[in-house]
């Protein structure tokens, strides 16, 4: 195994590995500063921050060799011998001459930047950089450029590490962004008539380490340092990116890819980027209600005909009703995660054995669409189809689909049908619905008014993926688990919780609990035992084994 | 921290001399600084009716005010460095791009829960622009609690108020601009 000397600490990496100094030194837990260098860009070693001492031991004779000058982290491979020293004064000089040297162009004006709280230049300048100006300068407001639909670039802000430039040649292949002049005059910019608006867009202000580009999404909404931030999994499309909902007092105010190099590496897409809105929407089903006059098979007019039930209520009627309806078709909605469809199968089953099960409606956006780095956004608008397959495999109910429900029902097969949704955007057709009109109880559980919610018995509200906890498997069978990052609205049971007291148990809803169970008893989920860990497992894994 | 640090330094107390255990001389010197406060000038009024005198109006804090720059505009960039600092959680502030040239970003709405607030002046130590600054008003009342939360318009109806009396600060009186 080939060894490498950081800071005089000997550290093995693999054999076949091929790291920079920077990825070599995290590894010994020393941390070279770098603004230009990203894992998932080219290396054009500009921006100076990274340079370090190099040399090489002498296998044979144990005599180091140092490099006569310093050299960029970034750019310099590592192989046995290589020794780094990352401490220096030479190195801390460096360090201090090139933040002096970014800050002279520099607007310094971090109380209303948007990036203070998580800017590097901050971060560097306060760890390198000098305590003393010796430039005789002032703060000034920077220039601002709009570049695209989502994103504003202040001009003056721009440290020139060209990420973003690279990002869109390498990553999304559109090539919007260029730099213009030379020296100290170079900006960013794009070509006039030709902005910045590829769906991969949102990335360059995540890639960006200081406040030069601006998501106008989040643009002046909140300071950084209010966010609290939970690791979760979008739920806009089957590729099932990792996320950080960042939040505050219940309210999302962003969401920003999270490294996982099985799934999204480090990217997400606008539309799961800017797809959390409709958490927030007014217009939410937002309370648990039942058709007062039952006789009409759910015919009327909705908002009077419903009288709002109690949770703790919903938990015995709605059993009660489907029990009295008789011959039972439930919906499971690809929405749903792992745990909430197994258990809500289980309560199906224990209200009718001879319950039809199905997966739910299956939203699909034209095709999927890959990017030239590599980044896929999936035409299907679902999270967990894979997950709620493999459950409903589990209850004998495996391949049959949405249409097949839909069949099942306007054939007179059925006598109640239970609806998850938790769709985000309209899904259902007034003809689809009408099949579901003769129903004796149907019971509608989504986000937002629907024409199968104008008929439903019982109205209950959904969950949005951030106010869910459990697990998700994309289409990729790369299953993740995830916390709740904010409580649902006020009269909103997650389904998690409202199936959890259905099937009886006892205290708060525990989603890791439900997943071990899961786990122990289904081999396609056993790889989902013990510890998830942060970026997911792989189910097909120990199936195999 | 145990009794038995070495770090404590235990004293005894002192027993009592013959002039404490007497107690007459004790009594006479409590009686002779009951006398002179009885002879001295008074240091109390009677508010309202009478104002008490406010030693340094511009060191003093009582009601926030929102200072206008020379051009009558509000001052704050709405960089929520008060509400970060503020120990009360008092100050809400909703920001959004400013419709001047010159500034990016200003609040959109600024209110100050005047009865959560604890006058600990820790907003005006945190303001990078001098925008919001603590006034000598000290007689603070309302008949409801809504109007004790402080919208834009009034804090800066408090600076019109009170900019002569007091000057906004500036680099010669320690400000930062």
């Amino acid at each position: 195994m080939p060894v490498v000397i950081v800071d005089g600490q000997e550290i093995e990496i693999g054999a076949d590995e091929r790291l920079n100094c920077i990825e070599a030194a995290r590894r010994a837990g020393k941390e070279i500063p770098h603004y230009c260098w990203h894992p998932g860009l080219s290396v054009v070693a500009s921006c100076r921050m990274c340079l370090i001492e190099t040399g090489q031991r002498d296998a044979a004779t144990g005599k180091v060799t140092m490099v006569p000058k310093l050299v960029p982290g970034c750019q310099t491979p590592v192989k046995d011998g290589t020794v780094i020293v990352t401490e220096s004064q030479l190195v801390k000089d460096s360090r201090a001459r090139v933040e002096e040297a970014l800050l002279i162009d520099h607007p310094i004006d971090c109380p209303i930047c948007d990036k203070a709280g998580e800017c590097l230049l901050q971060d560097y300048h306060f760890e390198h950089g000098q305590a003393e100006r010796r430039a005789d300068l002032h703060p000034f407001t920077s220039r601002k450029r709009d570049v695209g639909p989502t994103v504003t670039l202040f001009v003056d802000r721009c440290i020139m590490c060209t990420r973003c430039v690279r990002f869109t040649r390498e990553v999304s292949g559109t090539s919007e962004l260029m730099v213009t002049s030379r020296g100290a005059k170079e900006e960013i910019d794009v070509f006039p008539g030709f902005p910045l608006d590829n769906k991969l867009a949102g990335n360059v202000v995540d890639l960006c380490p200081v406040g030069a580009l601006g998501d106008k999404d989040f643009l002046y909404q909140q300071r950084v340092w209010f966010l609290k931030r939970e690791a979760n999994v979008c739920g806009g499309c089957s590729a099932g990116c990792s996320i950080h909902t960042e939040h505050n007092q219940d309210t999302v105010y962003r969401l920003k890819p999270r490294e996982n190099p099985h799934v999204n590496t480090w990217w997400m897409c606008d539309d799961g980027r800017y797809g959390w809105h409709h958490l927030h929407d007014q217009s939410r089903v937002l309370a648990a209600g039942r058709r007062r006059d039952l006789r009409g098979n759910g015919h009327g007019t909705p908002g009077d005909a419903f009288e709002t039930i109690e949770w703790a209520d919903v938990v015995t009627r709605l059993r009660d009703d489907l029990k009295a309806a008789g011959r039972l078709a439930v919906a499971v909605s690809p929405m749903l995660t792992v745990e909430e469809a197994w258990m809500l199968c289980a309560i199906a089953r224990s209200i009718d054995p001879e319950a039809f099960l199905s997966l739910g409606h299956v939203p699909v956006v034209g095709a999927d669409e890959t990017f030239p780095g590599g980044f896929t956004i999936r035409a299907e608008k679902c999270p967990n189809r894979k997950g709620v397959e493999e459950v409903l495999a589990l209850y004998g109910a495996g391949g049959r689909s949405w249409d097949d429900l839909v069949a099942h029902v306007a054939a007179g097969k059925a006598d109640a049908a239970w609806v998850t949704g938790g769709y985000p955007t309209p899904w259902i057709d007034d003809a689809t619905a009408a099949s579901f009109a003769d129903l004796t109880c149907l019971v509608v559980q989504d986000l937002f008014e629907s024409p199968l919610m104008k008929l439903a018995t019982w109205r209950l509200p959904a969950a949005g993926f951030a106010e869910r906890a459990g697990t998700w498997v994309n289409v990729a069978h790369h299953a993740q688990s995830f916390g709740q990052a904010i409580k649902p609205p006020a009269g909103v049971w997650p389904e998690g919780r409202l199936f959890w007291n259905m099937l009886g148990r006892r205290g708060l809803y525990d989603p890791v609990g439900v997943r071990q169970q899961i786990a122990g008893s289904a081999a396609p989920f056993a790889a989902l035992a013990g510890d998830v860990p942060a970026t997911g497992v792989d189910l097909r894994v120990r199936q195999l084994a | 921290m145990k009794p038995t640090d070495p770090a404590i330094t235990w004293l005894e107390e002192k027993p009592l001399g013959l002039a404490e255990r007497l107690y007459l001389p004790l009594f006479v010197g409590g009686l002779a600084t009951t006398a002179r406060h009885l002879v001295s000038p008074k240091v109390t009024v009677s508010f309202p009716e009478q104002r008490p005198t406010v030693g340094n109006p511009l060191i003093y804090r009582g009601v926030h005010r929102l200072n206008r720059d020379e051009e009558g505009r509000v001052k704050c960039v709405a960089c929520f460095l008060c509400a970060t600092a503020c120990p009360a959680h008092c100050i809400d502030i909703v920001a959004t791009e400013s419709p001047w040239p010159d500034r990016e970003k200003y609040p959109e709405s600024f209110q100050i829960d005047e009865l959560r607030c604890i006058f600990c002046g820790m907003c005006e130590e945190a303001c990078p622009v001098d925008a919001i600054e603590l006034t000598s008003l000290l007689d603070l009342t309302g008949k409801s609690r809504e109007e004790m939360i402080f919208d834009k318009e009034k804090l800066l109806s408090v600076y019109d108020m009170t900019k002569d009396a007091e000057p906004m600060k500036s680099a010669s009186l320690g400000g930062t601009l």
